[in-house]
């Protein structure tokens, strides 16, 4: 019994590749329809994980840099210590001398020429000071208040930029959320409308099916693969699409990277993701194809 | 086996096709209904597939009620009938083999069992050397028996007939008749709705006929 079941469904799942291949121009044209359509939210959601990951690179808490006069004295160096250690709101410190600085400047790459051309060390002494995560306000008012201290020339927030990176993409998320609704709508319709012009072409087949005895899920099995099947095949259209695309950025990258000798380069969606995307758009051309059976069958129901 | 209790069909523009039924056909019996056109004939033979619905009545087969049938359970009662339409119904995108494939496809018997199921039907009606050829090149008394097959193949105990010999000449309907008759021998009730008297006159089976929607006896 059950394997006649399943030999049923592999007939059915045989079938529907036939029905894909019999019309391979409309066929091509509805996967590659929904294969652009899912690649945008999916591609704009590969590029934030991109963005993520080289934010998530950079110190994950707040960090600041305190250059002090270039005047100071040890006991200048020595009271500031002090006052970051009694501060609650420093998580940790690390006091950079100006010697060091200056070496550190030397090792950078393409920068030695001007470093030796240098008569004296033109670096203040500072502090490179992680705090604990807060507001932006709270933040700033950290950072004037620090500026205030004596011997204190400037305090810099240096991870600024990834606050405000990180709002960036939280916006990014709710536009990759927007399109991906907006896309699974326009895909869904899609299936819709090409399972309602197969149905309409094999009514005489569902009309006889069912005066013979065929149950509802016989009807419907069909078309519910076939929608499956084209999703599916428009899942790994997008896939595709993002793929290709993240192999001619990282090619154009390859270049700019080796200017600037540092390592940076796209990478695709994660296996999760990757199933998740077919599992999805699959998903979605199943959903179509229900809908479309659910609100055209019963017009052609034998009365 | 089938009997009808006070059946009445009465269609939503207010016309009675049947009125106020009253036939019990045993198991293994075959049957003729005869009335002109538009007597409700088709109609009964409708109500039996639970293809229409009585307005008012219960008809029983094998101590099942179809008259409230639940919708899920029709299949599973259409598929202890064969019907064969006045109008063949038969799919012109497939040749007679795979017309007569669909029932078992549609109740799901094994893949090694179908095909010689098909070749037997095809076989019972005449058929087999034309299992690759296209329902369009088939004569009208081809058709017919392929319907017939295509009724047959999954062997029901119920074998409805409507019209089934209406545009065949003499010698094709008496050849049709004599293959009901077959199969009424091996224990299938065969009920057959016909306006042709001149099959009707040598036959020793029991005559229904219906004179606007009412039995006369």
């Amino acid at each position: 019994m059950i394997r006649a079941w399943l030999m049923q469904h592999g007939f059915v799942f045989f079938i529907t590749l036939k029905r894909l291949i019999s019309t391979p121009v409309t066929s091509l044209l509805s996967i590659i329809v929904m294969g652009i359509a899912l690649s945008l939210p999916a591609g704009i959601y590969v590029l934030m994980e991109n963005l993520q990951s080289i934010s998530g690179q950079t110190a994950s808490s707040p960090q600041m840099s305190l250059f002090l006069k270039l005047d100071a004295q040890k006991e200048d160096i020595a009271r500031i210590k002090q006052q970051l250690e009694e501060n609650p709101q420093v998580v940790s410190f690390q006091f950079v001398p100006k010697d060091v600085a200056l070496r550190q400047l030397q090792q950078s790459n393409g920068l030695d020429d001007i470093t030796a051309s240098l008569i004296r060390n033109p670096l203040p002494d500072a502090f490179i000071v992680h705090t604990l995560k807060d507001t932006a306000e709270t933040l700033e008012q950290l950072r004037v208040a620090m500026q205030q201290w004596p011997a204190i020339e400037h305090v810099q927030f240096d991870s600024a930029w990834v606050e405000r990176l990180h709002a960036l993409l939280k916006l990014g998320r709710f536009v990759v959320l927007m399109l991906a609704t907006l896309l699974s709508i326009a895909i869904i319709a899609i299936m819709f409308n090409t399972i309602r012009l197969q149905i309409l072409t094999k009514q005489d087949e569902i009309e006889i099916s069912k005066l013979i005895g065929a149950t509802d899920s016989f009807i419907r099995r069909p078309f519910l693969y076939f929608g499956a099947v084209q999703g599916l095949a428009g899942g790994v259209t997008a896939w595709s699409i993002i793929a290709f695309t993240i192999e001619t950025i990282n090619a154009e990258l390859i270049e700019i990277v080796q200017l600037y000798n540092f390592d940076l380069h796209l990478q695709h969606l994660s296996p999760e993701d990757s199933i998740s995307l077919l599992l999805f758009s699959a998903w979605l051309g199943w959903l179509g194809a229900r809908l479309s059976v659910a609100s055209h069958l019963w017009q052609i129901e034998p009365r | 086996m089938i009997i009808f209790k006070n059946v009445s069909k009465r269609y939503p523009d207010g016309y009675v096709a049947l009125n106020n039924i009253d036939l019990a056909v045993a198991s293994g019996e075959m049957v003729f209904l005869t009335g002109h056109s538009g007597a409700g004939k088709s109609t009964l033979l409708k109500l039996i597939a639970a293809i229409e619905r009585p307005t008012s009545g219960t008809i029983t087969i094998s101590g099942q009620n179809i008259a409230q049938l639940k919708l899920g359970a029709i299949p599973y009662l259409r598929r202890k009938i064969g019907f064969i339409f006045q109008d063949h119904k038969l799919l012109f995108d497939r040749n007679v083999f795979d017309n007569v494939l669909l029932p078992l496809q549609i109740s799901s018997f094994d893949n090694k069992t179908v095909a010689s199921r098909v070749r037997a039907a095809l076989d019972k009606v005449g058929l087999l050397k034309k299992e690759k050829a296209m329902p369009i090149a088939l004569s009208g008394g081809e058709r017919q028996r392929l319907c017939i097959a295509r009724a047959v193949v999954h062997r029901p105990n119920i074998l409805i007939a409507d019209e089934p010999t209406g545009n065949l000449d003499v010698e094709y309907a008496r050849d049709i008749m004599a293959m009901f008759t077959s199969f009424n021998q091996v224990g299938v009730t065969v009920l057959i709705a016909t306006h042709d008297a001149s099959l009707l006159e040598d036959t020793q089976h029991r005559i229904l006929s219906l004179k606007q929607g009412k039995l006369a006896v």
